[in-house]
């Protein structure tokens, strides 16, 4: 396959960046997006020129550090994946592919395609986690958990962080995210002891670090790599108001 | 306690939901009052007559404006804070999508033309109506009786223009309500999978009846306008 790339370029957070035009050739189909960039900057490299900066580690999708918004889609045009599960087949032969980094204002670029998702990690910090402590292990399924329970936690703990929702969300809205973290915990009763304070905590840093408020449009549902549903945001949404009335 | 209403993101999105279900509320019972008017001009004239610059009536008055008012100024405040939140460089490429609705994304817009609209429909009805009761005059500046809305609605929608102008008012409001009546449940915490298509389908159903109800009057007396008379619709 031959393509033509359309390449966000940025020095650093406070150079003015701008679209560079790339071509690549002989990708074979079954390349991943990533190898496709790694290509793209082995021949950058041999020209002397300074490679593509993008974030990824696992290539599995399950670490959630690659990201780019490709053609208009967080992750690429498939649904379901990640950008790093995304194949050179699902394009074809002598596309042109404009690769962006996420654009949010919690999410500042570093270089290039890279961005700063920090305030992910702030967010966690100030609630997303349960208190615990220490001594002997436990024993496993000592506390019985309905399936039904167990499964929807689970289903809220695929988030990887990856910070498509607020890429996408019109609104630069975090809630899916924190609606995943906060979700995932309530449903079990280890997490659903600190639940009214999570809630308080994690949205007031979702506020504080500048993320935009949720206008139900399920954008980031349909974006996100792990399908979390908006239907975590209603239980936020219960957790937080509920919390509140009762303070 | 109270301060997460106008500080808190979720805080906001419930006033926006509360004050949306009441003007939702309202507008249901404004839309059955006018399918009188297609039913018997007398008996509307009747509810006018109810409705007139009373206490209740007035203390009604000012509850809706206040609603209204509420609901457009956390729009602005959650608006102006969102396009910040998107920060200063866009997109270069966006796609839509999938199953998102075009509604969900332009609700300030919408609602935008849903105030304009309010604001020509209180100019048309309420300011010779109940403004002119309030003023202790007789008539108002037509000749008409302030609680003669039968007449008045003969008169404005006997003009081909406003007929148009209000039918795009209230397309604004379908596709408004198409999204925000499931949305207020959502912003209550009141959704889940199972529960979205069938809030989705009520939120339909709802904004079409709202539609075709208030559609039908305007529809209703441009006809009877446009024979005269001569047809006894």
């Amino acid at each position: 396959m031959n393509l033509t790339l359309k390449i966000w370029r940025q020095k650093n957070a406070k150079a003015k960046g701008a679209f560079e035009t790339y071509h690549v050739e002989n990708i074979s189909p079954d390349t991943s997006f990533l190898e496709m960039l790694d290509i793209l900057n082995n021949n950058l490299i041999h020209e002397g020129k300074e490679p593509v900066v993008f974030d990824h580690d696992c290539r599995e999708g399950i670490c959630g550090m690659c990201s780019l918004h490709i053609n208009g889609h967080a992750h690429g045009p498939d649904s379901e994946i990640t950008t790093c599960q995304l194949h050179m087949r699902k394009f074809n032969d002598g596309d042109t592919i404009v690769i962006e980094p996420w654009r949010s204002a919690a999410f500042p670029v570093i270089k290039d395609l890279a961005v700063d998702r920090s305030a992910y990690d702030k967010i966690l910090q100030a609630g997303g986690f349960i208190s615990v402590n220490t001594g002997g292990v436990p024993d496993a399924n000592a506390i019985p958990i309905p399936k039904a329970d167990a499964d929807e936690s689970m289903d809220a703990a695929a988030c990887i962080g990856c910070g498509a929702c607020a890429a996408t969300c019109k609104n630069g809205s975090a809630m899916l995210f924190v609606a995943a973290r906060v979700s995932s915990l309530a449903k079990l009763p280890q997490g659903r002891v600190e639940g009214a304070r999570r809630a308080k905590a994690m949205v007031a840093k979702m506020d504080e670090l500048g993320f935009g408020n949720c206008t139900n449009t399920g954008a980031c549902e349909a974006e996100c790599p792990k399908a979390i549903s908006i239907a975590h945001i209603a239980r936020l949404n219960r957790e937080f108001l509920s919390a509140k009335f009762k303070d | 306690m109270g301060t997460f209403l106008y500080n808190s993101s979720i805080g906001k999105k419930l006033v926006m939901s509360v004050t949306g279900i009441f003007l939702v509320l309202f507008i249901l019972f404004h839309m059955s009052m006018n399918l009188v008017a297609v039913i018997s001009p007398e008996g509307y004239n009747m509810i006018c007559e109810l409705l007139g610059a009373n206490w209740y009536a007035l203390v009604g008055t000012l509850v809706l404006a206040a609603g209204v008012v509420i609901h457009f100024l956390y729009a602005i405040m959650l608006t102006l804070q969102n396009l910040a939140a998107r920060g200063k460089e866009r997109y270069a490429v966006t796609a839509k999508e999938q199953g998102v609705s075009w509604a969900s994304k332009n609700m300030f817009v919408l609602g935008t033309i849903v105030l304009l609209g309010l604001c020509l429909h209180l100019l048309n009805f309420w300011s010779k109506m109940q403004l002119v009761e309030i003023m202790g005059q007789e008539t108002n500046s037509l000749g008409f009786g302030p609680a003669d809305g039968a007449a008045l609605i003969r008169y404005t929608f006997s003009q081909w223009y406003y007929v148009v102008v209000y039918l795009i008012w209230f397309a604004a409001l379908w596709f408004h309500l198409t999204h925000g009546v499931w949305s207020m449940f959502q912003s209550l915490g009141w959704g889940n999978k199972t529960w979205y298509p069938r809030l989705k389908s009520i939120a339909c159903i709802v904004a079409t009846i709202v539609f075709l109800c208030f559609a039908l009057v305007v529809v209703f007396y441009f006809i009877q306008s446009l024979c005269g008379g001569a047809c006894n619709l």
